[in-house]
């Protein structure tokens, strides 16, 4: 087998610390009151990972309608409100939170030197605004559901439908609410509480990526808030703001909520892109090439991708005008990223990388997420956009660059901080299996839709055309696959945190103040404040280090 | 304890009612002239007269009220931040709304 | 021993630095109080960006409405009493100086100072809110609330009202102009609503910073939570400057 860089402690004699944020207060008020950032990290990994079930069950059942070109499995309209749950939940539910609330949460503090982020109360008050709007999400389902789609397009939403768009409204600008607080917490937090010596340039660039995203968690997701109040308000009192009959504007709910949904993406992306520096760093034994460039790049996503919304409405009835100036800006969007995928393969060039599952994840992450930027940039040229929008392309597009790329992330980013938040390793084959299943399911799912796409199938229908069921059933059949990929880890690493092997601090030999504490961390993370005085990445210092190393409390 | 509230909290300059008063004086005569300049045909300089008025009188509480001449560059650009992405908002929603039905406007 | 640069930093000192400014106030996450009244400033701030974006979407739709329907949009305005409004923005604007002066007050350790600020705002802001009670319910009255029985008569026929008729003279709108202005009292109730229910969050702030201010929470040292509270009342103030310019004097001249 290939060389592996993890460095375990003797387990014959290794322990889980006895003190550590685990073991710190015992009952559920402890957990339910708790102002410890890593606890609250939990609570939020648990609550995810229930709501993501929930959302892949929904994507399974419209993978299977999708088996035969009728509409035999479901009504069109169960189908569409199937489709418009699995993308609630999926975008406010799981990905906007997923990887800022779990280990942004838990590592952040850790990697500037802090005992805990800025604002402990808020941080709990976004886990249980998280929760009130997931419960009202599941209560919406259970009352019969929305089938407007997550976009819920105006006017459809305010004056065809008589589905729950208010409560579904709700419980987004509740779920909203809970990420403008995180955006909020963790901006104060990279401001304030670096620890001395903690300049800018030495932070992990997991923390820049965390930053620019918050920066658009908290000046994007209030408009959306507003837009859904709108919506709310035209529904049951009938204002006319978006009625045409009345003087409104369809196109104006559209252009507030594409302001936040267009920044979301980005939202959603850059944390993944921040666990993919970290791992790539690790994984080669080399810093990060360009740090500085990749830093930059992450606030330039954040500032364009504020000027780009209205690609989602090149059709939509904007004046061409107005699709030439957002296509022109969409170009400039890409760039960034592309300045980091460049980066990221630099790294490895002359590293010495080795194939754990964190790494098996990224390598995913780097070729999908490439494919899936790339097509983002077809869809952003208007003349194209305009056959291929509303199609299966899209809906491939955006796959290709949320599961390939972000849930293939926040899979990466579970595993490589799993030892250090559990004590306890995952076991490595399964893991480095379960990453292969995961890809070859995701490519056999998605792949065909691009061609399904091109091909002319609209996306959000229940029915098609005989011809294009070949592809369907592929794409159905790569579903299934998709579907053990991902339930392997919930079974591996439950088993993991009774049988897993004990970690020790630091089994990657990785950089940053994170892997110098005990695993699992004490509850104040630090006994006394750390001094930084090295560079990010710095794995000299990591050498020089491991002779003096202490290894935990108590 | 007073050295050390000196010491971070944003230069911690305690500003004097004085300062608090001439500014509530010009808001007062900003509202009494806004008011004022309404009731006056101006043509299109109506809505700008307003909105400039408008404008300063914000900019004082900003600066005076809410201290931010005495702050961190920090709140500066923070307070920046939120002006420039309200006006991107505003601006690039309108790239739409103006470059529709020319004739509209 | 860990040679370490990053471990130990003379814990013995620390630990005594640590009690010896350690006030019951001071969270144990931060290092110092001035540590944390920086961040929690600063939380504050961000929040209220948060609010520029919520109120700015509101303002967009406003700004769009207004070009496309002006004629509706002024004989609506009139419908507004520019009385009440600019009493209303005197008060308000009294009460950030009232505000602002609590929290001098509390900077300077006068305690009954500070008392009497904080009540004179929460007057002020309730003196607010009564008044726009009575402009609501004249709304209400004359069938000016969208979606509930809205009437048009008022600007399909001007003359029907005598006492905006008296003031402006406006002109009769065509039918279908009238009914724009519908879309400006939605946006009327929609921007003066969330003012009011910022309003009504700041004045019970405010009465429980009455309370604890009266005990003495704010003039020992602490002023943190007296001053970021300004800062979210000087927002609403801000706020409604703007909506007294941009819905009650659109055009007053004839």
């Amino acid at each position: 087998m290939s060389a592996t860089i993890v460095s375990l402690p003797d387990q014959s004699t290794a322990r889980i610390p006895k003190m550590n944020y685990l073991t710190k207060e015992n009952g559920l008020l402890s957990w339910l009151l708790t102002g410890d950032h890593k606890r609250i990290a939990m609570l939020y990994l648990i609550s995810l990972s229930f709501f993501f079930f929930i959302g892949g069950a929904l994507a399974g059942l419209i993978r299977l309608e999708l088996l035969t070109p009728q509409a035999d499995l479901m009504a069109t309209d169960t189908y569409n409100k199937v489709f418009t749950m699995h993308g609630v939940i999926m975008i406010f539910f799981f990905l906007v939170p997923s990887v800022p609330a779990t280990l942004g949460n838990f590592l952040i503090p850790m990697m500037i030197g802090a005992k805990d982020l800025a604002l402990p109360k808020i941080n709990l008050l976004s886990w249980y605004l998280y929760v009130a709007g997931g419960i009202l999400a599941i209560y919406t389902m259970a009352a019969g559901g929305v089938d407007t789609g997550w976009t819920f397009t105006t006017p459809l939403s305010t004056h065809y439908v008589n589905t729950n768009v208010l409560t579904t409204g709700l419980a987004a600008f509740i779920a909203g609410f809970s990420s403008i607080f995180t955006g909020l917490n963790f901006i104060v937090t990279i401001h304030k509480m670096r620890c001395p010596g903690m300049t800018w340039f030495r932070l992990p660039l997991f923390v820049w990526a965390h930053y620019a995203a918050s920066i658009l968690m908290v000046l994007a997701t209030p408009v959306v808030a507003i837009a859904i109040v709108l919506i709310a308000l035209e529904r049951t009192i009938g204002i006319g703001v978006f009625d045409p009959t009345k003087g409104g504007d369809p196109l104006l709910f559209q252009h507030l909520f594409w302001f936040y949904s267009h920044p979301a993406v980005y939202i959603m992306i850059l944390p993944g892109m921040g666990v993919i520096s970290e791992t790539i760093s690790t994984f080669s034994r080399k810093r990060v090439f360009g740090y500085t460039a990749v830093a930059f790049s992450s606030v330039a996503i954040a500032v364009f991708g504020f000027f780009v919304w209205a690609h989602h409405m090149f059709i939509m009835g904007i004046s061409n005008y107005a699709v030439l100036v957002f296509s022109l800006l969409t170009m400039l969007v890409a760039v960034p990223s592309a300045i980091k995928i460049f980066n990221w393969t630099f790294t490895l060039y002359k590293g010495s990388i080795t194939f754990e599952t964190p790494m098996l994840y990224t390598f995913g992450f780097m070729g999908l997420f490439t494919i899936g930027g790339l097509t983002g940039v077809f869809l952003g040229t208007s003349g194209t956009d305009i056959h291929l929008t509303e199609t299966y392309f899209i809906v491939a597009h955006f796959h290709f660059v949320m599961v390939g790329g972000m849930l293939m992330a926040f899979l990466a980013g579970i595993h490589f901080w799993w030892p250090k938040i559990t004590g306890r390793m995952y076991p490595e084959k399964i893991s480095q299996l379960a990453a292969v299943v995961t890809f070859i399911g995701f490519n056999f799912t998605f792949f065909p839709q691009f061609i399904l796409g091109t091909l002319g199938m609209p996306r959000r229908y229940a029915s098609y055309p005989p011809e294009f069921q070949v592809l369907n059933v592929f794409s159905t059949a790569g579903a299934t696959i998709l579907g053990v990929g991902y339930l392997l880890p919930v079974l591996y690493l439950t088993w993991s945190l009774k049988y897993g092997e004990i970690a020790g601090n630091n089994p990657w030999q990785a950089t940053g103040l994170e892997w110098q504490t005990q695993s699992p961390p004490l509850t104040e993370n630090f006994t006394v404040t750390p001094i930084m005085d090295h560079e990010a990445y710095d794995y000299e210092w990591l050498e020089k280090q491991k002779e003096k190393e202490v290894t935990h409390a108590g | 304890m007073s050295e050390e509230t000196k010491h971070g909290e944003h230069a911690h300059h305690i500003v004097s009612p004085k300062i608090y008063v001439v500014i509530l004086i010009s808001l007062l005569v900003g509202t009494a002239l806004t008011v004022w300049a309404s009731f006056i045909d101006l043509g299109f300089w109506n809505p700008i007269i307003a909105l400039a008025i408008a404008t300063t009188k914000a900019t004082l509480v900003v600066l005076f009220f809410m201290h931010v001449k005495y702050s961190t560059k920090l709140t500066m650009l923070t307070v920046g931040a939120a002006i420039f992405m309200f006006l991107t908002l505003i601006s690039m929603t309108l790239a739409d709304y103006i470059s529709r039905a020319w004739g509209n406007w | 021993m860990p040679d370490s640069h990053t471990i130990i930093h003379g814990a013995s000192e620390a630990a005594h630095d640590a009690h010896a400014e350690h006030p019951a106030y001071l969270r144990h996450h931060f290092e110092n109080t001035a540590q944390q009244a920086d961040a929690t400033n600063f939380a504050m701030w961000l929040f209220l960006v948060t609010e520029v974006m919520f109120f700015g979407g509101m303002f967009t739709a406003y700004l769009i409405y207004r070009n496309w329907y002006y004629p509706a949009f002024v004989a609506a305005s009139h419908q507004l009493d520019v009385r009440w409004g600019t009493l209303n923005t005197l008060v308000l604007i009294i009460s950030s100086f009232t505000m602002a002066m609590g929290v001098w007050c509390a900077e300077t350790r006068r305690k009954s100072g500070l008392v009497l600020c904080l009540v004179l705002t929460m007057i002020l802001g309730v003196g607010f809110l009564g008044i726009k009670t009575i402009e609501y319910s004249e709304k209400i009255e004359k069938h000016h609330v969208p979606g509930f029985h809205y009437s048009l008569q008022s600007f399909t026929d001007p003359q029907s009202d005598p006492a905006v008729y008296a003031e402006y003279h406006d002109k009769a709108l065509p039918l279908d102009m009238a009914r724009h202005t519908e879309v400006y009292f939605s946006l009327y109730f929609a921007l003066t609503g969330m003012h009011a229910l910022h309003m009504i969050i700041g004045i019970a702030i405010l009465v429980f910073m009455i309370f604890r201010a009266q005990a003495g929470a704010y003039t020992s040292g602490h002023v943190t939570f007296v001053e970021n509270f300004g800062l979210y009342w000087h927002f609403v103030d801000i706020i409604w400057i703007y909506l007294f310019a941009l819905l009650y004097l659109i055009s007053r001249h004839q």
